[in-house]
C-alpha cells in the first residue's frame, strides 16, 4: 500500500518536472560551479541575494511575456511600455502628495491601457501580434519623446517605487525578491487554478478548439495581453525605482531577454505549453549568465556571442521542435 | 481571359496598394517641399530609403517562409563594421573586400538556416539568439565607431547619375532583377511561397523544404549585407550601433507588413516590401516638410503604422464564418 502510494508520487513528480525546467536549473548549477572556479564570491549568499534582486524586474516582466507566448503570441511593445510604466510613475509623483502616493498604481495602469490595445488589436481585428505589439511599441514610443520632450525625465521616483526596488525586508532579503515571489505566486495561480489560466493553454493549443468548446476566447486575449502589459509596466516602475527615475531606453534591454527567459525555462514560443517554474530558472539563468560574464571581465563582444551560443546550445539540447511542423 | 486578370490582382493587391501609398505620400512630401523636386532632395531620399528598402527585401525572404528573421539588423551592422574595415585602397581589394562582406553576410543567414532546419528551433528565438552572436562580431570588428571606405565607389553608388537620378535606385534596381526576380521564377522560389503557404502539403507534395528554407534565410543575410555595405558607402565609416540594428530590424517587419506580405508566409512580394519601406521612410520625411515640431514625428510614424496595420483587419470584412477566424 505504502508503497504503491511512494510509486504514484513518484511518477506524478516525474510527470509534473518538465524536462526543460530541470535541464534549466541544472544550467544555472554548472554556470555557478564554473564561476565559483572563477571567484568564490559566486556562491557568497550576498552575491545571490543581489543576482536575486537584479533578476526580480526581468522576472516581473518575463512573466506577462509568458502569458502572452503561451498563448502562441508573442509581446514586441516592452520596450516602451516598460519605459511607458516608469515615465508615467515618476511624471505622477512630480504632481504632488496625491501623485505620489498613487504614482505605482498610475503607471501600471498607462501600461495596462496599452496591454488592452494590444489585446484588441489581436483579438477583435484578428491581426497578427507581432504587428499589432509592433505599431503600439511605436506608438507609446511616440507618445513619451512627446511627453518628455526628447529628453530623459527629471522627475525622480517617489519613495514608495525606491522602497520597493531597493529597500530590504528584515531578513535582509530584498524587496524587489519579495515583489518578484508575489508577483510569480498569482502568476501561478492564475494560470493554473483559473478558468482564464486554462483557456490561455487551450487557445495556445488551438484556438479554434478552444472557441467551439465555449471559452471566451477573445476576452481572455485581450485579459492575457493586458496583464502583460501592466507587468511590464511594473516592471519599468520598479526600474525607475531602482535608477531612482526613468530613461529614454531604459525598457530596450529587455525585450529578448525576457522572450529568452522564457523560452529557455521550457515554454513553447508556439503556445499551449510551458509552466512558471520553468520561467523562473530561465530568467534567474539569463541573469547569473550576463552577471558572471561581466564580472569575468570578458570584453563587451565576447559576452554577447558566448549570450547567444549558450541559448542556442541550450535550446537545441532540449527546445527542439517536433521532427515535421504541424 | 479575365480570370487571370483577377488572380493576378488578387496576388498582388498588396504590392500595388503599397505602391499607390507610396507615390501618393512622395507626390505630397515633393509637393511641399520648398526646393521642389530636384536632383539632391531626390537623391538624399532615397539613400536613406534604399537601406531599409534592401533590408525589408532581406525580411521578404523569410517572412515568406511563414518564418522571421529578427538578425537582420544585426547582420547589416555587422557587415557595415566589415566593411568599414576592408572595402578600402585598390580596386582590386576594394573587389575582394566587397565580396568578402556579401560572404560574410551569406555565411550569416546560412547559419540561421541550418539551425532552424537541422535543429529545428523556432526562427524567431534562433535569431535572436544569433542577432546577439553577430552583434558580438561586429563590437570586436569595431569597438568605437570610425574606419573608412573607397570613397570612389562609395561616392558612385550614393551619388547621382547623368540627368539627376539617384544611383541607389539603380541598386535597388539591380538587386530585384539579378536577385528577386530570378529567385521568384525558380523552383527554389516556387518552393518557399509553397512553404510559407503549408508545410505539410509542400512536404506531402514533395517540395524540396529544407533546400527553399536555406535559400530564403541565405539570401536574407546576403541582402542584410548588402544593406551594411550601402550603410556604410553613405556614412564612410562603421559603427557597432545595436540601436541601429534593433531599429532595421523592427522597421523591416514593418515595411514588409506595409508592403502587402503575409506574416503568416506564403504571401506577398519583395516589390512590395520595397515600396513599403519606402513609404515607411515617406512618413517619416513628410513631418519635416509640414514644419511638424521634430519631436512628434516618432508619434505620427507610429500613429500611421497603427492605421496601416490596421487594414489588414478589413479582410475580416470578407469573412462569412465565424471560424475561420481560428485558424
Amino acid at each position: 500500500m505504502a508503497d504503491a502510494r511512494q510509486m504514484t508520487v513518484a511518477t506524478a513528480l516525474r510527470r509534473r518536472i518538465d524536462p526543460a525546467v530541470a535541464w534549466a536549473f541544472a544550467c544555472i548549477v554548472l554556470v555557478l560551479v564554473v564561476g565559483s572556479f572563477y571567484s568564490r564570491s559566486f556562491l557568497s549568499p550576498e552575491y545571490l541575494l543581489q543576482q536575486l534582486k537584479v533578476a526580480s524586474f526581468l522576472g516581473v516582466i518575463a512573466t506577462g511575456a509568458m502569458i502572452v507566448i503561451l498563448l502562441g503570441q508573442i509581446d514586441l511593445s516592452v520596450p516602451w511600455v516598460v519605459a511607458v510604466g516608469g515615465m508615467m510613475a515618476t511624471a505622477a509623483t512630480g504632481w504632488g502628495p496625491l501623485g505620489e502616493a498613487i504614482a505605482i498604481p498610475f503607471g501600471v495602469a498607462c501600461g495596462t491601457l496599452l496591454g488592452l490595445v494590444n489585446g484588441a488589436g489581436v483579438a477583435l481585428l484578428r491581426l497578427p501580434s507581432m504587428v499589432v505589439t509592433l505599431a503600439v511599441n511605436a506608438v507609446a514610443q511616440g507618445l513619451m519623446v512627446v511627453h518628455t520632450g526628447g529628453f530623459s525625465p527629471q522627475a525622480s521616483s517617489s519613495p514608495a517605487m525606491r522602497f520597493l526596488a531597493t529597500g530590504d525586508t528584515l531578513l535582509g532579503i530584498p524587496n524587489a525578491l519579495v515583489v518578484w515571489v508575489i508577483v510569480g505566486a498569482a502568476a501561478v495561480f492564475l494560470l493554473t487554478r483559473t478558468t482564464f489560466g486554462r483557456t490561455v493553454y487551450a487557445i495556445g493549443n488551438r484556438e479554434r478548439a478552444a472557441y467551439l468548446s465555449g471559452a471566451r476566447t477573445g476576452a481572455v486575449v485581450i485579459a492575457a495581453f493586458a496583464i502583460a502589459g501592466g507587468l511590464s509596466a511594473f516592471g519599468g516602475v520598479l526600474l525607475a525605482g531602482y535608477a531612482s527615475k526613468a530613461a529614454q531606453a531604459m525598457g530596450d534591454p529587455y525585450l529578448l531577454p525576457a522572450i529568452a527567459a522564457v523560452v529557455l525555462g521550457g515554454t513553447s514560443i508556439l503556445g499551449g505549453r510551458g509552466n512558471y517554474l520553468g520561467t523562473v530558472a530561465g530568467v534567474i539563468l539569463i541573469t547569473l549568465l550576463q552577471s558572471i560574464l561581466s564580472v569575468m571581465q570578458i570584453e563587451e563582444f565576447g559576452r554577447h556571442v558566448i549570450y547567444g551560443v549558450v541559448i542556442i546550445a541550450m535550446l537545441l539540447i532540449y527546445g527542439r521542435g517536433g521532427k515535421h511542423s504541424e | 481571359m479575365s480570370g487571370d486578370v483577377r488572380y493576378w490582382l488578387r496576388e498582388n493587391i498588396g504590392t500595388i496598394f503599397a505602391f499607390a501609398a507610396f507615390v501618393a505620400m512622395f507626390l505630397l512630401y515633393v509637393a511641399n517641399h520648398s526646393a521642389g523636386l530636384n536632383a539632391n532632395v531626390a537623391q538624399t531620399a532615397a539613400n536613406k530609403g534604399v537601406i531599409l528598402a534592401i533590408v525589408a527585401m532581406a525580411q521578404t525572404f523569410v517572412v515568406l517562409t511563414s518564418g522571421i528573421d529578427l538578425s537582420v539588423g544585426m547582420v547589416m551592422v555587422l557587415a557595415n563594421c566589415l566593411a568599414s574595415q576592408i572595402v578600402i585602397g585598390t580596386p582590386m581589394s576594394t573587389a575582394f573586400g566587397v565580396l568578402a562582406v556579401l560572404a560574410v553576410g551569406a555565411v550569416c543567414g546560412a547559419i540561421n538556416a541550418m539551425i532552424v532546419i537541422f535543429g529545428r528551433l523556432q526562427p524567431i528565438v534562433t535569431t535572436i539568439a544569433t542577432g546577439a552572436i553577430y552583434y558580438g562580431a561586429a563590437l570586436a570588428l569595431r569597438p568605437v565607431p570610425g574606419g573608412d571606405v573607397n570613397a570612389t565607389l562609395a561616392d558612385a553608388l550614393t551619388g547621382q547619375f547623368a540627368g539627376g537620378l539617384p544611383a541607389s535606385l539603380f541598386l535597388l534596381l539591380a538587386l530585384v532583377t539579378l536577385v528577386w526576380w530570378p529567385f521568384r521564377h525558380s523552383v527554389i522560389g516556387r518552393a518557399v511561397y509553397a512553404v510559407g503557404s503549408s508545410e505539410v502539403s509542400a512536404y506531402m507534395s514533395g517540395v524540396p523544404i529544407r533546400r527553399a528554407k536555406f535559400a530564403a534565410y541565405t539570401l536574407s543575410g546576403l541582402l542584410a549585407s548588402v544593406a551594411g555595405l550601402f550603410v556604410t558607402f553613405v556614412t564612410y565609416s562603421g559603427e557597432a550601433s545595436a540601436a541601429n540594428g534593433g531599429t532595421y530590424t523592427l522597421y523591416s517587419i514593418a515595411a514588409v507588413v506595409l508592403g502587402g506580405v503575409s506574416l503568416f508566409g506564403g504571401s506577398g512580394s519583395a516589390i512590395g516590401a520595397i515600396f513599403g519601406a519606402l513609404m515607411f521612410r515617406t512618413i517619416g520625411d513628410l513631418l519635416f516638410v509640414f514644419d511638424v515640431e521634430p519631436l512628434w514625428q516618432p508619434l505620427f510614424q507610429g500613429a500611421v503604422l497603427m492605421a496601416a496595420v490596421c487594414l489588414g483587419s478589413l479582410r475580416l470584412l470578407r469573412i462569412r464564418n465565424r471560424l475561420e477566424l481560428y485558424g
